[in-house]
């Protein structure tokens, strides 16, 4: 029984090296990156990773980084290679400690205030979510928002009914609503559809309504897609 | 254990009313006790079509209230001995609708009735919304055409998420379709959906089509549940709808272009 009270959790979070705080710059591009997409990172996690810096062994200094993050609507959540004495004053800060995450991109190991190029922090892939399955009519009035991933829905989409996904969206039925793939801001999503009759397509903010779309292509499976910043819509 | 059906559309105007006293009645016929319950407080039509407006003394809402006993409120049907109506209060409004207290009628009601048919008011808000709450089964009365599917649509969105049944996840309020009003001359003028068309957009099991009538006036008129006319073919319908609702098979009638006898055909002039 008390197996199954606490259970292991896989989680994708930002890494932010602590170094980088303090390079104006660096905050210039956080500011621009969170306004591209603002719902995906509005209070995402993030681990400061001390590799390589000397500072953090006081928790004054954690609390000027979280309210550093937290300005940017993020939310600092731990520490990351971090020396024993960071680690103490990071826990007295209310901070995790991860364990060094190998799949981290290698950069530039100097703290230069110059290196610009490397102050976007790693944003989690929204490809790697799981996805979100419904198989019960979406009925009018209805909101569904499948955050970080896909939404696969194996049923009709009724007129009223409004589908969002940060990823794809499926719709092995009629679609006949509202479909809002890309919603985070991702342009690569596409709305994939067995008939075509939806009120509103709109990919990362791009949108069609239901006037705009292409007659011919009424009623008929179709792939969605942004192509140069205009809606391409396609026979499947 | 009594069964609680609620009759809702969200569009006003369809024929909630009309087939909650064609059900009830129809259910009474059937040798079921039966109670149909006004929940459209301040806008109250269900005595009317019961023709037992003259009897009201105390209603739903004083029930509610404990400003009477439920055996003062409830009104026996003149016609069948199954048949109980019970109003509500043109006085109030929707608010005086206390879940709790609907919970404590409600309950007191299943000791005595096999069925609770309970007429919901037009609309998705509190009223309707307490209507629906404690039902079993849901008619979903629709009139083929769109504005009545949309909000039919909407309707049966809601049942999925805001019955007790769905909060508590227990086994899924049971709805059906009741296709009223239903003209197939419309139909082929392209004037009104299809039964098929109406099918394919709700996606919910088809109950019955009841045929538009002059009857239906005629009935509402002199309060009157139209299950009792033997003559009327919405009557007839409804009879057909009440049985399918039992378990039934019957086929559906008044859907098809009836079959002109020869003489008739040289005669009418077709």
């Amino acid at each position: 029984m008390a197996g199954n009270l606490v259970q292991g959790a896989v989680f994708t979070v930002m890494v932010v090296r602590a170094g980088m705080l303090r390079d104006p710059s660096f905050e210039f591009e956080l500011a621009q990156q969170v306004q591209r997409s603002p719902r995906f990172f509005l209070n995402a996690p993030v681990v400061l990773d001390l590799r390589e810096v000397a500072e953090f062994t006081g928790r004054e200094e954690f609390a000027e980084a979280r309210e550093i993050l937290r300005r940017h609507t993020l939310t600092l959540i731990g520490v990351q290679n971090a020396q024993p004495a960071q680690l103490d004053a990071a826990a007295a800060a209310g901070l995790a400690s991860f364990a060094p995450n190998a799949t981290q991109l290698s950069r530039p190991r100097s703290v230069d205030p110059g290196a610009t190029a490397a102050a976007a922090p790693q944003a989690a892939p929204p490809s790697t979510a799981k996805s979100r399955l419904v198989t019960q009519p979406v009925r009018s009035g209805t909101q569904i928002y499948a955050r970080g991933g896909d939404l696969v829905v194996t049923a009709a989409v009724s007129p009223g009914a409004e589908i969002m996904a940060d990823g794809n969206i499926h719709v092995y039925g009629a679609l006949r609503g509202r479909a809002l793939a890309g919603a985070s801001g991702d342009a690569e999503a596409r709305i994939f559809c067995s008939r075509l009759e939806a009120e509103l397509v709109s990919i990362a903010g791009h949108y069609l309504v239901s006037d705009q779309l292409p007659p011919e292509q009424r009623g008929l499976p179709v792939q969605i897609a942004l192509v140069d910043d205009r809606l391409t819509i396609e026979r499947n | 254990m009594a069964k609680i059906i609620v009759l809702t559309s969200g569009k006003g105007g369809v024929g909630k009313t009309t087939s909650a006293a064609a059900i009830a009645a129809g259910l009474a016929l059937r040798g079921k006790r039966t109670v149909v319950i006004d929940f459209d407080v301040g806008l109250r039509n269900l005595d009317l079509i019961m023709g037992c407006e003259r009897r009201v003394v105390f209603d739903f809402i004083n029930v509610i209230n404990g400003d009477a006993k439920l055996n003062q409120a409830l009104i026996k049907d003149k016609r069948n001995d199954n048949l109980y109506i019970f109003p509500t209060s043109q006085t109030r409004d929707k608010e005086a609708l206390k879940r709790e207290g609907v919970e404590r009628v409600l309950d007191e009601l299943k000791e005595n009735f096999d069925y609770i048919v309970c007429d919901s008011p037009a609309g998705i808000e509190h009223g309707a919304i307490t209507a629906l709450y404690f039902a079993d089964s849901a008619v979903i009365v629709t009139n083929p055409e769109v504005s009545s599917v949309r909000d039919s649509d909407r309707i049966i969105g809601i049942l999925a998420s805001k019955s007790r049944r769905a909060e508590h996840n227990l086994e899924p309020v049971d709805v059906h379709l009741l296709l009223t009003r239903y003209s197939l001359e419309r139909v082929k003028r392209g004037e009104m959906l299809s039964i098929e068309d109406v099918k394919e957009i709700l996606s919910i099991p088809l109950l019955g089509v009841i045929p538009e009538s002059e009857s239906v006036l005629r009935a509402s008129n002199t309060g009157t549940p139209i299950v009792f006319d033997q003559e009327s073919p919405a009557g007839r319908a409804y009879h057909d709808a009440v049985a399918r609702f039992l378990g039934e098979q019957r086929e559906m009638r008044f859907v098809k272009p009836e079959r002109r006898g020869f003489f008739r055909t040289l005669l009418g002039r077709a």
